[in-house]
């Protein structure tokens, strides 16, 4: 069941008011990069913790997460006058952190999160590391003490802007009122262009209480930032030539490809070219699960028929995506036989970990439908690919090793059965959040995803923790969709405490807590690589240990209705239980069996060759025709 | 590991120094030499950075270096087509029975004496890297007590301007 709209929640990135060039100039129409309708706001006096909520307004924020204390307290004061931005108080600033993620992936538009100086900045630097290895636009706004006092260990001080440097795209530090406006503004532009990411803008209390004159678009003066948004010409022709030529391509497609919002565009160059398409765990639903085309996620925890199509293929279609060491294995013996065409708005991401044949740097929203172009013109010309031996072998892989799991040997339920049933009841208009192990694999395997921002979760960093925050966000900024926390039982003793901002705020996200009553993953490797000893990963919370916490007591000294399910029998009506209710957050305690791994796996350290379907097992190779 | 020159055109503010050679730091590059200065335009400065790193690893972080929002412009300057100087201030022991050799030594490698005291001299030279090792090497024998070197400056061979291109726009 869904209560979601089938419309795609995915705005469109605002428009690039730019040159097409691929070199693009740095001087701009002052008004044309700020964000937001760009109303003319005469000069008006007023403070500068004004400005900053005024400049937010005019920005187009229209939700922030944020806890106050000392040293934003005037921009908290500002912010209570505000009709047009709602302020959603959470309980630990990394979860304003991660619920801005949350709400920014889903949403297309920029989240915010706000926090005050010292710890409440630093409280900030899980979820700002976190949206800066998955690329998620993020500006993050924390006060800092009063410029004089800078440097002196002044209460509260924190180096933030030093702190962040290598984890975020830019920081500001602003000691001036008269600089809000524009560097605010300036924080939006960066965040949101090119290769997304967090700025962090860090705003001293005297800053905030000065007066300032306010107007409104201020100028965006940034000479050293250049986006490319168009690829090369030549590199699109030259990488057609490479298609035309190709029997053995596979598409890998990467998260860049949902922040693009290019998944139609993708659709159509995947069925024009009739290749396998591999969407890694950042792009799961960037392409439908559905789709015939579909061959699965590849990577440690991939499907044989995703990991096997890149390792045999002969080129690589890459589109935004980054051959991080989860999908590559051990680097030099992945896909050793493919030429690279590689695609991404990031110029240090080509080449950085392969040596691209064809680079394109430039937005995949652009190059797609580019590359699309100039294949129909070559294969008009000179006639499409024959694909049939190519998908003789992925097709046989497909089927002879879907992603299954073998039921449990001690009575308790099985995660993975869970989490599918979820992705079944509720299906595909749902969004499905994940903190990380086990749960989160299982997560992006068993679920069906079929469009993109459908499925969130901490790729790059893998901050256990992300869910149940990020998941509020999502809900916050799809308030119609039905929005699924799928969390492990460690990942959710890290940031339940946003479940009180979810009941105050009436913000009814779903909690699938899959208790397994340890750290699963690290269990999964200490079963695997450390001879079964289990050092320090057993939680106590599950099937005959003391329970503590009690999730459902947990759940309902929050005020969210709490649910226990410990039996296969009762999977489904307990689903279809918490579907039904919408008035307020529901927790579910799954009950499942500990003993239960991730497969496939590719054990680190060795080729993505020797990928296992079961421990010890690994998937029988059909001699090539 | 060879050696490059670095030349990189940043926005004059604030902790842009520290983002620039952490960058290096993260990648384990020994910063050679460094030097920072104001431009002929306002608002920008200019680093010169001297590196030992491999080709492939330096292009990586000449990639991150340019994501830099306040990096505006990165060159590599080769030897053979750019300029490139070492400046040096050396205090030399130098007493009345050996103050004549050292002066002389000087002057054989066009290096100034800018201080005189009755048991030293400071001499200061500037050129390239090879003739102030070769200085030192002749000065070493005297005893030599400090030495303060500034970071290698480099500028293209030629009319080209680094900046000519790169900041019309800003300075428009």
């Amino acid at each position: 069941m869904s209560n979601g709209t089938t419309a795609s929640p995915s705005l469109p990135a605002k428009p690039a008011n730019r040159s097409k060039d691929a070199a693009v100039s740095s001087v701009v129409e002052a008004s044309s990069l700020v964000q937001g309708p760009n109303n003319i706001i005469a000069p008006t006096e007023m403070l500068g913790s004004q400005a900053i909520v005024r400049s937010l307004e005019e920005l187009g924020v229209k939700d922030v997460f944020g806890l106050p204390g000392g040293a934003i307290m005037p921009t908290y004061d500002s912010l209570m006058d505000s009709t047009k931005i709602n302020h959603i108080l959470v309980r630990h600033e990394q979860g304003s952190g991660h619920a801005a993620q949350g709400y920014a992936m889903v949403t297309g538009e920029v989240g915010v999160c706000i926090a005050t100086s010292g710890p409440g900045a630093t409280n900030l630097v899980t979820s700002i590391a976190d949206a800066h290895m998955d690329s998620v636009p993020m500006v993050a706004i924390t006060g800092q003490v009063h410029s004089a006092f800078i440097g002196s260990d002044a209460f509260q001080e924190a180096d933030i802007v030093g702190i962040t440097m290598p984890i975020t795209k830019h920081s500001f530090l602003v000691t001036k009122a008269e600089d809000i406006p524009r560097t605010l503004a300036s924080a939006f532009h960066i965040a949101s262009t090119g290769r997304p990411g967090p700025v962090l803008v860090d705003i001293t209390k005297d800053a905030q209480q000065s007066k300032m004159t306010f107007s409104w678009p201020p100028k965006i003066d940034l000479p050293g930032y250049k986006t490319v948004v168009r690829g090369h010409n030549k590199q699109v022709r030259e990488a057609a030539k490479l298609i035309a030529a190709s029997s053995r391509p596979v598409f890998y497609v990467g998260g860049g490809v949902i922040k693009a919002h290019a998944a139609a565009e993708l659709k159509e160059f995947a069925e024009l070219v009739g290749a396998p398409v591999v969407t890694t765990l950042q792009a799961r639903g960037a392409f439908p699960d559905s789709h015939e085309l579909h061959v699965g996620m590849p990577g440690m925890h991939g499907s044989v028929s995703a990991v096997t199509a890149l390792q045999q293929s002969d080129l690589l279609i890459t589109l935004g995506a980054r051959f991080d060491d989860r999908v590559t294995g051990v680097l030099h013996t992945f896909a050793p036989n493919a030429k690279v065409i590689h695609a991404d708005i990031d110029p240090a991401e080509i080449s950085k970990n392969r040596t691209a044949d064809i680079p394109i740097v430039g937005s995949v929203k652009e190059i797609i439908p580019e590359l699309t172009e100039a294949c129909r013109t070559r294969f008009t010309e000179g006639g499409a690919p024959d694909l049939s031996a190519w998908w003789n072998t992925i097709g046989r892989l497909r089927e002879t090793y879907p992603i299954g799991f073998t039921p449990t040997q001690d009575g308790l339920s099985a995660p993975q059965h869970v989490i599918q049933r979820i992705g079944e009841l509720t299906g595909p208009d749902a969004v499905y959040v994940a903190g990380v192990g086990q749960h989160q694999m299982w997560a992006a395997q068993f679920i069906k995803y079929e469009r993109p921002a459908s499925w969130l979760n901490s790729g790059g960093l893998g901050t256990m923790g992300y869910s149940v925050p990020a998941a509020m966000g999502a809900k916050v900024g799809n308030p119609d969709r039905v929005v699924w926390a799928i969390d492990g039982d460690g990942c959710f003793q890290m940031t339940n405490q946003e479940l009180a901002t979810c009941v105050i705020n009436n913000i009814p996200i779903k909690v699938a807590i899959i208790n397994n009553s340890s750290l699963g993953m690290v269990r999964q490797w200490q079963t695997l690589f450390y001879d079964s000893r289990y050092s320090n990963t057993d939680l106590n919370t599950g099937a005959g240990t003391a329970r503590v916490p009690d999730f459902v007591k947990l759940a309902d000294a929050y005020g969210c209705v709490g649910l226990r399910c410990e039996r296969d029998e009762d999977i489904d009506a307990t689903i279809q239980q918490a579907l039904a209710i919408n008035d307020r957050p529901v927790v579910i305690d799954f009950v499942v069996s500990r003993d239960s791994m991730v497969w496939p796996m590719v054990p680190t350290g060795v080729s993505n060759d020797l990928i296992q379907i079961a421990r010890g097992m690994t998937p029988e190779w059909e001699e090539e025709d | 590991m060879a050696r490059h020159t670095l030349s990189v055109l940043v926005e004059d503010v604030p902790g842009v120094l520290t983002r620039v050679a952490s960058l290096f730091a993260r990648r384990a590059f020994n910063i050679h030499s460094l030097a920072v200065g104001p431009t002929e335009i306002n608002g920008i400065s200019r680093i010169t950075v001297v590196v030992d790193a491999e080709g492939d690893l330096l292009e990586q972080v000449t990639k991150q270096l340019n994501k830099l929002i306040n990096v505006i412009k990165i060159v590599e300057l080769m030897p053979e087509a750019s300029v490139q100087r070492d400046h040096i201030l050396v205090k030399v022991r130098a007493d009345a029975a050996t103050r004549l050799q050292v002066t002389q030594a000087a002057d054989l490698f066009r290096a100034s004496v800018v201080d005189v005291s009755t048991d030293s001299l400071i001499i200061e030279a500037t050129g390239n890297a090879e003739k102030i090792h070769a200085l030192l090497a002749v000065l070493e024998p005297f005893g030599i007590r400090e030495i303060v070197q500034a970071g290698t400056l480099a500028v293209g061979r030629g009319s080209k301007s680094m900046s000519d291109r790169a900041l019309r726009s800003v300075s428009a």
